[in-house]
């Protein structure tokens, strides 16, 4: 395999099987890859995108050499990641959200320390750089803070920190926006552009179930569910394949499940529905606009009134109910977590 | 990153790993009284029990030596060899496999930190079990006993490693694992009496326990009345069997920690917590 690609996989498969007396309970294997091939450009920001089970981790443990794939090969920066574990990790660097790494009588300045000397930074010039990135997160004023006081959103900042602290040739970053607040996910999202916009040479592949966060980031993305990946292109071809279809948003009070109405019907091309207290939400993705009366009607027929129809711009969420067949929110149901 | 060569990057990791346990440690003030209070405590019921059946004076000063030394033991014991345990659960365990450096460099790091921290507890177990009960100590030879408290201390820290990396496999294992192991080895390597009462077979097993030959041969070499029928065998004897267990324990570790972790790769044990 030649360097030329950051990160490249052909037919990666892993297979976690249940211990013995947890096998009695569910199935014996669990196939969490399944023949997953892609390649990442340097410099690029590759997304990976999917419900909760869909492989997005397990794919990230395997590129970051914490996991063996089951059969298929991978290489990052050129390096066999089974054959040369340790000549992979002189290229990698890698942040996940909900982190909760370091140690909490450091103070947040003393833990970044720490972990630079993992990569065996001289002290003063971590030190100055731990300052740099500490202000650019917004937490210059908690450099001294013991990590068991910051709250979710700060401590992730910190991880954060932790890894660029070294700038990675390649960076893994896994669902880093996980149970973050609007405005500090806008934070890191910003950091991460902004990184890789001074240093044309670093490649981040970025998992995640966000798919705005996937759209606004990433230069292509990777739409895995079920450890397949479905779909694989920049965010504006994938939305620019579905422009011949009418995609609407309906909100229907009266009616639990529109699914029975719609179910069948060759005019409408896929179909995702979401609970709320007082109705459901409806996407609808139809082969033409004017397939739309007739679907009123049947969800009309079915009981249902018509609160509010929306005709939207295809979406990546679109893209992903599109490839999947299902609804983003209803694979996250029946999702578990690889 | 620019590139660093590896012996920098293993001391950095040595000293970055270290500090937690250094500087750290000192801050959750608790510890004067889990570390040295209770230690005392237990120390001062031994003490009781020797004053009661009228044992030779020289045996407070074994028991105060013996309760120094288990401080070692217990560090071993939970912050060697479960600690990449808790480091898998709180995630500090996948980032010290991405990153760069050796894992042995980590585990020395921990070792290194442990020690330092553990010795200021020992140091106070001693000073104040000495002054609360009137210990007098007569240092026989410095060279052999500096020796044998190093050789001791690199040994048993050396079986800490070793231990770390089989139980970078088990999940709440680890725990119980711990647990099993603390009272029946303060028993067999003779913490609070001399190891030679419990007979030579037994003492000769638990010779596998750095702790055991180290407390024998501190006493010899601090209390002469050890040098008469309690001794197990000469300073020097214990010293050399040390220095071999040493070299033992740090060699098995390092083939240990590449063979298990390439087995917690494979078995995906490396970073699934709760487990």
């Amino acid at each position: 395999m030649s360097d030329s690609y950051a990160i490249h996989t052909e037919d990666l498969r892993r297979v976690f099987r249940a211990k013995r007396r947890e096998a009695k309970k569910q199935k014996r294997e669990i196939v969490a890859l399944d023949g997953v091939s892609f390649s990442v450009g340097r410099g690029e920001l590759f997304g990976v995108l999917g419900p909760n089970g869909a492989g997005k981790t397990t794919t990230i443990k395997i590129l970051a050499t914490l996991l063996s794939p089951t059969s298929g090969r991978a290489w990052v920066a050129g390096v066999d990641v089974a054959a040369d574990p340790k000549g992979v990790r002189r290229h990698i660097g890698m942040v996940s959200g909900g982190e909760t790494s370091g140690y909490g009588l450091l103070t947040i300045e003393e833990n970044l320390w720490m972990f630079s000397q993992f990569y065996g930074m001289d002290t003063r010039a971590a030190k100055a750089r731990i300052k740099e990135l500490l202000a650019v997160v917004g937490l210059s004023d908690r450099s001294r803070t013991k990590i068991y006081h910051l709250s979710t959103g700060m401590r992730q900042k910190m991880n954060f920190v932790r890894g660029f602290l070294t700038d990675p040739e390649i960076l893994f970053l896994d669902e880093p926006t996980l149970g973050l607040d609007v405005q500090t996910a806008r934070t890191l999202r910003a950091f991460v552009s902004n990184w890789l916009a001074e240093r044309r040479d670093r490649t981040i592949l970025l998992t995640t179930h966000a798919m705005h966060e996937a759209d606004e980031l990433c230069g292509r993305v990777a739409i895995i569910d079920k450890g397949r990946i479905l779909a694989c292109d920049a965010p504006a071809v994938l939305k620019r394949g579905l422009q011949s279809e009418a995609i609407f948003r309906l909100r229907i009070a009266d009616l639990a499940d529109a699914h029975t109405a719609v179910a069948g019907r060759v005019d409408v091309s896929r179909f995702a529905q979401t609970a709320h207290d007082e109705h459901i939400e409806v996407d609808l993705i139809l082969t033409s606009d004017g397939a739309l009366p007739d679907v009123l009607a049947s969800l009309q027929s079915a009981g249902g009134r018509l609160l509010s129809l929306e005709k939207r711009e295809p979406t990546l969420e679109d893209v992903f109910l599109h490839v999947v067949g299902h609804g983003f929110e209803d694979a996250q149901r029946e999702g578990g977590g690889a | 990153m620019r590139s660093r060569s590896a012996w920098t990057v293993f001391w950095r990791t040595v000293l970055g790993r270290a500090y937690p346990r250094i500087i750290g440690a000192q801050r959750e003030k608790s510890w004067v009284f889990f570390e040295i209070f209770l230690p005392l405590l237990q120390v001062t019921a031994y003490v009781y029990i020797y004053r009661a059946i009228e044992a030779p004076p020289e045996f407070i000063g074994f028991v105060v030596l013996g309760g120094a030394m288990s401080a070692y033991w217990l560090n071993v014991l939970w912050s060697m060899a479960s600690q990449l345990y808790w480091e898998k659960e709180t995630g500090n365990l996948e980032l010290y496999i991405v990153a760069p450096t050796s894992r042995m460099a980590i585990l020395l790091g921990m070792a290194l930190g442990g020690m330092f921290a553990t010795t200021l507890r020992a140091i106070a177990v001693i000073t104040i079990g000495m002054l609360l009960f009137h210990v007098s100590m007569t240092v026989q030879n410095v060279p052999v006993l500096l020796g044998v408290f190093v050789t001791t201390l690199v040994a048993l820290y050396g079986l800490g490693m070793l231990l770390s990396s089989l139980f970078l496999l088990f999940g709440r294992e680890a725990w119980h694992l711990s647990n099993l192991l603390q009272e029946p080895v303060s028993l067999v390597s003779g913490f609070y009496f001399p190891v030679r009462a419990l007979g030579q077979v037994v003492a000769a097993a638990a010779s596998i326990l750095p702790i055991t030959l180290g407390l024998d041969a501190m006493r010899q070499l601090l209390f002469p009345a050890m040098l008469g029928d309690l001794r197990f065998l000469s300073p020097e004897v214990e010293l050399g069997i040390l220095a071999g267990l040493a070299v033992l324990f740090l060699i098995l570790a390092r083939r240990a920690l590449g063979y298990f972790e390439a087995l917690a790769r494979r078995e995906g044990r490396l970073s699934i917590r709760g487990q």
